[in-house]
């Protein structure tokens, strides 16, 4: 309709480009490979193949994203999105629905039967202690029965990761994500949203595609750290059940376990400015096997090798090195709470 | 509601004859509309402004849903250049979308829904309900309406002056740091803080007046635990305002000097936190949902006791379950802000004590239904609204539920489903009140009948409007839409579309509205003074209508001994 919206993204491909220190993972991006039910071309497999072997994994519909048309919560891919879910679906609504159909039929029975007609003399009762409090205690005790299941789902969302489990530092720009493996050698993934055609070319849902997927391990807990670095945004995926604030000066922690392999797709969450709506998320979930071939391949390290090393404080020492070479403009001047 | 004075015996309803001359005497033009002290003056003055700005606030979110109603970016272009911009530019009509949605908000919230309520049906029928003559300090009431004019101009002059990457303030309502402060060069978002400003001074100064005249105005006999709920629900607004208002102040003070003077309260470049902005700010945002509600939970109990001819069930729980929504009010802020990073303890003591607010709510709900329950109903069209506000709100209040959990907001939180959450709550719950309100009171305050049909008529577009433009939003929530999304995935098309159809036999509405109101004051019948009949038994429906200019020159005596409780 007249509007331009291509620009940007030539832009940001550039500056993924420039902000990658591996020149595999840039091989991959520059190749821009049709995927989905259509054969991989053989120009992507050449390059495929000679970065390593990642191809993006096409996406399953109706898995991690929305439905046409949908009325319900997405299709849960982590335990706590089946508690959630759960909670949801088996307390919540019901409960609300038989509420509300409660209130309605009361309503409808008073317009029928206490109508003017009907009773043309008012009672003059405005008063019964019983009934009063038997509806102030009756909410209360529904609303215990809520707040036990409720209580129980946050503890668990907050249950800490294992100490082993794989960091991924999620930053938030204007208008594009950073994934950060700091276990892995500290390298960052730059992930910017795909214009309509490329998205479409490439087998996926416009809006929420992108061209570098955050790549993580299926099957294994994972902690999410999410920092804003300029304004904030949030990190959000729903069929993970996933969402949490990327804020200036400060490191948000929470534990991530994808059941199974796929792709999921999430949008930013946080009112960020001009282009808060294009900036979409994508996780790839791998193999583990799969997605250790991935760090080799954007040039990371594994963690595993860390723990083989003979003494664990060089090893961490020389991740730092690799962190603080990493290319972070934006993250330089953010102090971390 | 506790009064049986009676039109023939009230001394009042004497001034209107007798002393006709004196009670009616009214200045001239430019001093009565501009320089008013007279409560009911101002009141219409809140009302017409209120209706005004509703106007602005009702046409920017039909742009919005035209935007909405398929996916891709098809007018904002057109309204970039339509305002001054270059249409041409993506980014500026993106910042465009961002003006709409946050003007749309700060015009709703402040400038149309708290005015009406507020400042229009609580300056008309306080006063009038404790059997005062005005309020307590009428200069401030005048004072109070023109710095929310003048908060409005500031607003919209925002509009048109650069906030970033184009024209206007961008920040969403909220006016989040840091995109309110690095993020938004330019002097929008400071034209922007100062309207809020003025917008909370005159609502302060209104609180003050409010407490004051309800405190020290009222009529021999009309003690506080025999005044209509109306008033019960205003005096407890206006607590919720002297409380919450100097926050939010304090809050958008830090903003402008951090934007503009060096400070970094909110920057943590210098030791500030961002999240202590959204304590702030949510400090006074929770009490203001109140503030706006409060007052319309007070015009339904009227409505409902009236129409059932019935005093109201349980009138002392009605009063202090308003008390109990006003102070717990005060205690759950940080349920706006689950995913900001609180800790679980928080995030379990919110969870906890939002959830405690379905009580007191649950009161009133349950109590309306009670004072309905063994009276005479008559459905004239306030009751319609009035039945229909009961229905609406319980099924927003009812996701308010949902969303007070911590662990299931982690889903829906920012998306789709709040909006439909706040939009049953306010714009179906607060304005139907609102219309329930008018309706109930427009043949008073203005002394012509108007079309009962018109206005059912209205109430079943309005509802069947409403419902078809907010009820999808919980499907698009459910399934992951975030909002303030100018664009989206393509499975989000259809119950964006049938969305924006909603609004569009909302807007009808919103058109019989207007015809109502111009045929009624052009041909309208001349009111009587208790129109509604027996059920009617506050002092307002003892005056005539209008109500002469200047009434209870000497004070009507409550007789409390039929008391209505």
């Amino acid at each position: 309709m007249g509007i331009r919206r291509t620009v940007q993204y030539i832009a940001g491909a550039a500056t993924t480009l420039a902000l990658l220190p591996q020149a595999a993972l840039a091989a991959v991006a520059t190749t821009e490979a049709p995927v989905g039910e259509a054969p991989v071309a053989e120009a992507t497999e050449a390059a495929a193949a000679a970065a390593g072997g990642y191809v993006p994994m096409a996406p399953t519909p109706g898995k991690g994203m929305p439905v046409d048309g949908g009325i319900w919560f997405q299709d849960q891919y982590s335990p706590i999105g089946d508690y959630g879910s759960w909670m949801h679906d088996a307390l919540l609504m019901p409960l609300i629905t038989v509420i509300s159909l409660f209130v309605l039929l009361l309503l409808l029975w008073v317009m029928v039967r206490y109508r003017r007609g009907k009773n043309p003399t008012p009672s003059k009762t405005s008063h019964n202690t019983l009934i009063e409090v038997i509806w102030t205690g009756v909410p209360v005790l529904i609303l215990l029965g809520i707040a036990v299941p409720s209580i129980d789902l946050l503890a668990k969302q907050y249950e800490s990761p294992p100490e082993d489990a794989l960091t991924v530092k999620v930053n938030g720009y204007q208008w594009y994500w950073g994934y950060e493996y700091p276990d892995n050698g500290g390298f960052e993934v730059i992930s910017n949203m795909l214009d309509e055609e490329e998205a479409l070319a490439r087998g996926e849902p416009h809006q929420l595609a992108v061209d570098n997927r955050m790549v993580v391990p299926a099957g294994v807990p994972i902690r999410i750290q999410t920092m804003g670095m300029d304004v904030i945004h949030s990190f959000a995926v729903p069929s993970l059940w996933f969402k949490l604030d990327a804020v200036p000066g400060r490191l948000n922690e929470k534990a991530l376990f994808i059941k199974e392999p796929g792709v999921y797709y999430g949008q930013c969450s946080e009112l960020c400015g001009v282009r808060h709506g294009y900036m979409p998320i994508a996780v790839e979930a791998l193999p583990k096997e799969e997605f250790e071939a991935w760090v080799l391949e954007q040039g990371g390290e594994l963690a595993g090798a860390k723990e083989e090393a003979a003494a664990p404080a060089a090893a961490d020492e020389g991740e730092a090195e690799v962190t603080t070479e990493g290319d972070e403009p934006a993250a330089a001047d953010v102090t971390t709470a | 509601m506790a009064t049986t004075a009676t039109p023939e015996t009230l001394p009042a309803h004497d001034d209107a004859h007798d002393l006709h001359s004196h009670a009616d005497h009214k200045p001239p033009f430019f001093q009565r509309w501009f320089m008013s002290t007279n409560h009911k003056d101002i009141g219409t003055l809140y009302l017409i402004f209120a209706i005004f700005a509703g106007v602005v606030g009702g046409a920017i979110s039909g742009i919005m849903r035209a935007e909405l109603a398929a996916p891709g970016i098809q007018y904002l272009g057109w309204w970039t250049s339509f305002l001054g911009g270059d249409g041409a530019n993506f980014d500026e009509t993106l910042h465009l979308w961002n003006v709409l949605i946050s003007a749309h908000g700060l015009i709703m919230v402040f400038f149309m829904v708290m005015p009406a309520v507020i400042g229009g049906f609580g300056n008309w029928f306080v006063p009038i309900m404790i059997g005062a003559p005005d309020m307590a300090f009428p200069r401030m009431n005048n004072i109070s309406f023109w710095l929310t004019f003048v908060a409005f101009c500031s607003l919209m002059m925002s509009a048109f002056v650069p906030g970033g990457t184009g024209n206007g303030a961008g920040t969403g309502w909220t006016v989040y740091a840091p995109l309110s402060t690095s993020g938004s060069p330019g002097p929008a978002v400071d034209f922007a803080i100062f309207s809020l400003h003025l917008a909370g001074a005159s609502s302060i100064m209104g609180a003050i007046n409010f407490i004051t005249t309800i405190f020290n105005m009222r009529a021999p006999g009309m003690t506080l635990h025999k005044m209509p709920l109306f008033v019960w629900s205003v005096l407890v607004t206006a607590f919720l305002l002297l409380l919450a208002l100097p926050v939010l102040a304090a809050a958008i003070t830090m903003l402008l000097t951090d934007r503009n003077f060096g400070t970094t309260f909110f920057d943590p470049a210098g030791g500030g936190d961002p999240i202590l902005y959204q304590h702030l700010f949510w400090f006074f945002g929770h009490p203001e949902v109140y503030i706006m509600i409060l007052p319309g939970f007070g015009i339904i109990s009227q409505i409902i006791s009236t129409f059932s001819r019935k005093p109201v069930f349980g009138y002392l729980g009605m009063a202090y379950a308003m008390v109990a929504i006003g102070v717990v009010g005060f205690i759950v802020w940080a349920h706006h802000m689950y995913t900001v990073g609180l800790s679980v303890n928080e995030k379990m003591y919110f969870t906890a004590a939002t959830m405690v607010i379905a009580v007191p709510t649950g009161i009133k709900i349950f109590s309306w239904i009670a004072t309905m329950w063994g009276g005479s109903l008559e459905f004239k069209s306030p009751m319609w609204w009035a039945l229909g506000f009961i229905f609406l709100f319980t099924v927003g209040g009812v996701t308010g539920v949902v969303l007070a959990n911590g662990g299931i907001d982690d889903n829906l939180h920012d998306t789709y489903y709040v909006v439909a959450h706040f939009h049953y709550v306010l714009s179906l719950g607060a304005v139907t009140a609102l219309f329930a309100g008018w309706w109930y009171w427009f043949p008073k305050m203005f002394g012509k009948m108007h079309s009962e049909f018109l206005a059912k008529l209205q109430f079943i577009v309005f509802f069947v409007g409403v419902n078809t433009l907010f009820f999808p939003m919980h499907f698009l929530g459910m399934q992951g839409m975030p909002r303030r999304y100018p664009d989206y995935a393509p499975a989000f098309e259809l119950w964006n579309k049938v969305a924006t159809d909603g609004y569009m036999i909302m807007s009808i509405s919103v058109a019989i509205f207007f015809i109502n109101v111009f045929y009624s004051l052009i041909a309208g019948k001349k009111a009587a003074p208790n129109y509604w009949g027996e059920g009617a038994t506050t002092l307002e429906w003892t005056l005539s209508s209008p109500p002469p200019f200047h009434q209870f020159e000497t004070l009507p005596v409550i007789d409390d001994k039929a008391g209505a409780h």
